[in-house]
Parts: C-alpha cells; sequence; structure tokens
C-alpha cells in the first residue's frame, strides 16, 4: 500500500550555500526598502530635492564662490548617505529587532552572518543608486569634476562615512526600542542637516556650535567628499577624524547590538 | 555521535543575574520519538528549548542536539532542525508566500513553498500582509517554515497557541504523521490531552527542575487499582455499594467524584481488566444507565500535572486562557 508522502518528512534538504542565502536575504531587503513609502523619502527625495532646491537658491548670500550646484554636490551625496547607512538601516534593523525577526532568521540555515552581510549589500546598492542619481541631476544642472577631483577619495569618504553612520545607526537599533530609533534616527538625519553643512555653510552658525559640528561625521563626511570631487584642499584631516568616527562607533555597534 | 539519542541535555543551569531559571534539568530524547516538556508558565521551558536552539547558552551543564554543541555547531546543525518559535519572527509588511519563498532559498532541495502553504491551509491569505493574519494563521505559517527543510528534528514551542479548534486538529494531525514518517519532534505545550495522546515520553518542569519524566502511562499511573466512570444520571447512595460489591468485589468503594453523575471505584485488588470493564458495562445496562465516560488508572495527564506543579498553576491556566481568547480575536 503506498501512502501519500508526508510534507516536512523525509531526506533533509540541504543548505544552499553562504552566498547564495545573502543574496536571497539581500534582495528581500531591498524590496522591504522599496515598500516602506518613507524610506524613499528620506533616501532618494530629500536628497534630490536638497541638491535641486540649494542649488537654484543660493543660501550663502553671495559670499561663496562657484556654481551653487558644485556646493550643493558633496552636501547632498553626504545627507544621502547618512539617510540610508543611519536612517534607513537604523529603523528597519530596530522593527526587525521588535518583531523577532532577527531572532528567527538567527534560527534559519542563513544565520546571523548572512543576514550582516545582506544588510551591508543592501547599503550599498542603495547608496550606489542615490550617488548615480545625485551626480546625474547636478550634471544636468552644470556640474562637473573639478580638476582635483579624485574618484579613489570619494570612495574612501563614502565607506568610511557608511561605516560610521552604520554603527550609529546600529548601535540605537541594537539597543533602543523601534519607537525611540525611529524618532531618534529621523532627529538626528534634521540635525545632520543643519550641522553638516549641507544646507548653509557652517560659518553661518554661531562660533562655538560651529566648532562642534566641523569635528562631527556629517561635516567630515561633507568635506572629504567636497575634496574628493573637485573642490580643492587636503583631506588628510577629515580623512582621520571619520575613520576615528567609524572605529568608535562600528565598534559601539558590534560591542552593544542584542539581537533580542 | 548517536545513533539512537537525537537531545541529550545534563544538568544543565541558567540564571539571569540572580534570578536562577534553571537549577538542573536533564533529560534525554531518542530519536523518532515525541517528547513533550510541560511545566506552568516561568517554569523554564522556554529558556530550554532557546539553549537546544543555540540562542542561549546554559551557565554549567552539557547539551548536544544530533551530536552536535547548539551554540559552537550552530551552523551545521541548522539547516538540519525546524523551528516554531512562540514570537512571529516575521516582517509584518510581508506575506506567508514571501516568507516562504524566502526561507525556501536557504536550502538547495527544499519543500515546495506552495504545497506547504496549501498544506497548512494559508492557501487563502498568501498574499495578505503578515499583520493581518490572525494568531492561527500565524502560528500555521511558523510550522509551515518549519517544515521547509524537512528537519530530522522539529521543535516546536506551542504551536497551537492561538489556533481555533479545527486548526489545532489539523495541526495535531500534522504533528503525529510528521512523528509516524520518523521525524524527532520536541514539543512544548500547554494541551495535556494532546500531550496523552501524541506524546512517546513527557518531562515536567517546574520552576527550572524537572519533577517528573517518563511515559504518560507511567505519569499517570495507567494500571492503578482505580476506575472512573461517568453515567447518563445520578446513582442512589443505597446503589453506590451494591455497585462496588457487584463489579469491583470486596472491598471496593464507590464514591461520588466531581459534580455530576461521576464516580470513583476504589479498593480494588488488582488492575482494572476487561472483564471489570464488561461487568460495569453490563451492570449499568440492566439499569437502563448509559456509561459516557470511563477511565482507568489513577488520573488523567491533567489531574497528574497539577498535582506536580502545585496551585499557582490555576492562575496561569486563566492567564492562558485570556491570552489564547486575545490571539484568537
Amino acid at each position: 500500500m503506498s501512502t501519500p508522502r508526508t510534507l516536512g518528512a523525509g531526506t533533509p534538504a540541504k543548505p544552499a550555500s553562504w552566498l547564495a542565502m545573502t543574496w536571497a536575504l539581500t534582495l528581500n531587503e531591498l524590496r522591504v526598502a522599496v515598500r516602506r513609502g518613507e524610506n524613499l523619502l528620506v533616501t532618494f527625495v530629500i536628497p534630490a530635492g536638497v541638491l535641486l532646491v540649494f542649488s537654484a537658491f543660493d543660501m550663502t548670500g553671495g559670499t561663496a564662490s562657484g556654481k551653487p550646484v558644485e556646493r550643493m554636490l558633496p552636501g547632498s551625496i553626504a545627507l544621502a548617505v547618512i539617510a540610508a547607512a543611519m536612517v534607513s538601516l537604523a529603523i528597519a534593523t530596530a522593527f526587525d529587532r521588535s518583531y523577532g525577526v532577527i531572532k528567527r532568521l538567527g534560527g534559519s540555515p542563513a544565520g546571523t552572518s548572512a543576514l550582516v552581510a545582506s544588510k551591508t549589500v543592501g547599503v550599498i546598492v542603495i547608496e550606489v543608486v542615490q550617488a548615480l542619481l545625485l551626480v546625474g541631476l547636478a550634471t544636468a544642472l552644470g556640474w562637473t569634476a573639478g580638476p582635483g577631483a579624485s574618484l579613489p577619495l570619494v570612495v574612501a569618504g563614502l565607506l568610511l562615512g557608511t561605516v560610521a553612520f552604520a554603527g550609529l545607526g546600529l548601535l540605537m537599533a541594537g539597543t533602543l526600542r523601534a519607537e525611540a530609533v525611529l524618532a531618534l534616527a529621523n532627529l538626528l538625519f534634521l540635525l545632520s542637516l543643519v550641522l553638516g553643512g549641507i544646507v548653509m555653510p557652517l560659518d553661518k552658525l554661531p562660533g562655538a556650535v560651529a566648532t562642534v559640528a566641523s569635528g562631527l561625521p556629517p561635516a567630515e563626511l561633507g568635506r572629504v567628499l567636497a575634496i574628493g570631487l573637485g573642490g580643492g584642499g587636503d583631506a588628510t584631516e577629515p580623512l582621520i577624524i571619520l575613520a576615528g568616527w567609524a572605529i568608535v562607533l562600528g565598534g559601539l555597534a558590534a560591542r552593544k547590538f542584542r539581537w533580542d | 555521535m548517536s545513533a539512537v539519542i537525537a537531545i541529550a541535555v545534563a544538568d544543565i543551569r541558567k540564571a539571569y543575574g540572580k534570578r536562577a531559571i534553571l537549577t538542573g534539568v536533564s533529560f534525554e530524547v531518542q530519536r523518532g520519538e515525541l517528547f513533550a516538556l510541560l511545566g506552568p508558565n516561568g517554569a523554564g521551558k522556554t529558556t530550554t528549548v532557546e539553549i537546544l536552539e543555540g540562542y542561549r547558552k546554559a551557565d554549567a551543564g552539557a547539551v548536544s542536539v544530533l551530536g552536535l554543541d547548539p551554540v559552537r555547531d550552530g551552523a551545521k546543525l541548522r539547516p538540519r532542525i525546524g523551528l516554531m518559535l512562540q514570537e512571529g519572527g516575521i516582517d509584518n509588511r510581508t506575506t506567508p508566500r514571501e516568507v516562504l519563498r524566502l526561507y525556501s532559498r536557504f536550502y538547495r532541495d527544499p519543500e515546495d513553498a506552495e504545497a506547504l502553504l496549501t498544506a497548512v491551509d494559508l492557501g487563502a491569505a498568501a498574499n495578505t500582509r503578515y499583520r493581518r493574519l490572525s494568531g492561527g494563521e500565524k502560528q500555521r505559517l511558523s510550522l509551515a517554515l518549519a517544515l521547509l527543510g524537512r528537519p530530522e528534528l522539529l521543535m516546536l514551542d506551542e504551536p497551537t497557541a492561538g489556533m481555533d479548534p479545527a486548526a489545532k486538529q489539523a495541526t495535531r494531525e500534522r504533528i503525529a504523521a510528521l512523528r509516524a514518517a520518523g521525524t524527532t519532534i520536541l514539543l512544548t505545550t500547554h494541551e495535556l490531552g494532546d500531550v496523552e495522546l501524541l506524546a512517546d515520553r513527557v518531562a515536567v518542569l517546574d520552576r527550572g527542575r524537572v519533577v517528573a519524566y517518563g511515559t504518560p502511562a507511567e505519569l499517570t499511573g495507567a494500571g492503578a487499582p482505580r476506575v472512573r466512570f461517568r453515567l447518563s444520571a445520578r446513582l442512589a447512595d443505597a446503589e453506590l455499594g451494591a455497585l462496588a460489591g457487584a463489579v469491583g468485589g470486596a472491598g471496593a468503594r464507590v464514591a461520588v467524584a466531581g459534580a455530576g453523575a461521576a464516580y470513583e471505584m476504589t479498593g480494588l485488588t488488582a488492575a482494572p481488566d476487561p472483564a471489570l470493564v464488561s461487568s460495569l458495562a453490563g451492570w449499568c445496562a440492566e439499569r437502563g444507565l448509559l456509561l459516557t465516560e470511563l477511565r482507568l488508572g489513577a488520573r488523567s495527564l491533567e489531574e497528574r500535572y497539577l498535582e506536580l506543579v502545585g496551585a499557582d498553576v490555576a492562575a496561569d491556566v486563566a492567564a492562558d486562557l485570556g491570552a489564547e481568547a486575545e490571539g484568537a480575536a
């Protein structure tokens, strides 16, 4: 007598390769990211909007030289990195954590290492799309790379900035309630607009505030990107400070993050 | 690696700060058996299961799952076990079909996701966002996820919580079929009736210790010289003695046991046998009474369980019922 096979019983399935699992999770991350309207607003619409609006209106009071778009592009890319690596990653991870998604995946064949890798790849994919979008818009507004432009410097700045902001984002996501992360990440995003020298130069801020703000990751990332895109100057100091932030914030996140 | 033992737990201890959760838990689960871990809320069931799943590390003691260390060998172990956790663990914005497809990509040759969706009766809800699923639908999705890899060992943490009676019955049958097909199953549950029917062996945890361990028959004292029964109508007091003498012989007594026409016969000289059952049914038939319930041996698993874990359980049961009602709503 033959009986129907029992679903879920029988020869155990073999696990997929780590790369295949990571890729499946990355596609899932991106699909969920695209589905979150507020996330698209923060990661794409606001940085692009900042670039377009502030390139059209000179907020410096005529003190700065060059085309407005040349001043705005580095800051809007920095803002895009902050949105993708900190705001979006922090909020998505905090809700994953509160729903138990991280715990559930941690008990699956994928484990947490594939999950962390997929989130990293997800952030990089979003940043590449952001960079193409922003550089494309800037080019349409008449931007051209300056004489000292250096792609390796831009990439180094993006990587260090991503580690620093992802570290900050995961530090929040791994230690605070999801609702608190939602509020705090958005608050830090708004502060970055002002304290990062993105919509207006830092020297428009009161002296003490400007001094502190100039050493924070948003401003340092903006400086590295400005030099890398051909704005001129020495990138050594901002690179070192940004690397320091990446080590501190990345290290704190790795030490303090709680999966459940 | 042992061919016989699927899970070996030897004297594990776990404390969170000063609060001791497990104070020396030992048991073994054999391959192919259905093992039930029982105990009131807070007894340490979930902590024990989470140690077996590699989510937590015991402070002391030894744990082996399919011959592996759940923490150190987690990557090797995870593809071979299927987990059904208590909480959701699924993104509110994704659908059952998406989640099953995602998890099926963690295996080279997984069970068919669509077939599983149909099997757990989620076909109609396959494209509904997780947030909108009922408690029972969420549980069924979690079970389907656990089965994708055709696991050697299934760990089910309260699998029927929040399900309606029909879904509970279907899930019970599915678990029994998996057990019959050779899957080793570790189950935690409050459904003691299920355990009595399904489990090969049972461990009862209370306040971080194993207070009883054995087959359901061993725990309930099947074979004890006792008969419980319920009739379609009450007996007059004078009839109790007559019944005891006619059916149980000298020394037997029949007393009222609980509300309605429920009785207990004690004082038997041996375990109830077929002749006794036949004679009891015959005595009733002569008087036009119907035997509506009959239990041979000491007590139900539920009664034995309540004896073991004490009166504080009553409050837990009430809380569980409340939680289930919420989950179902």
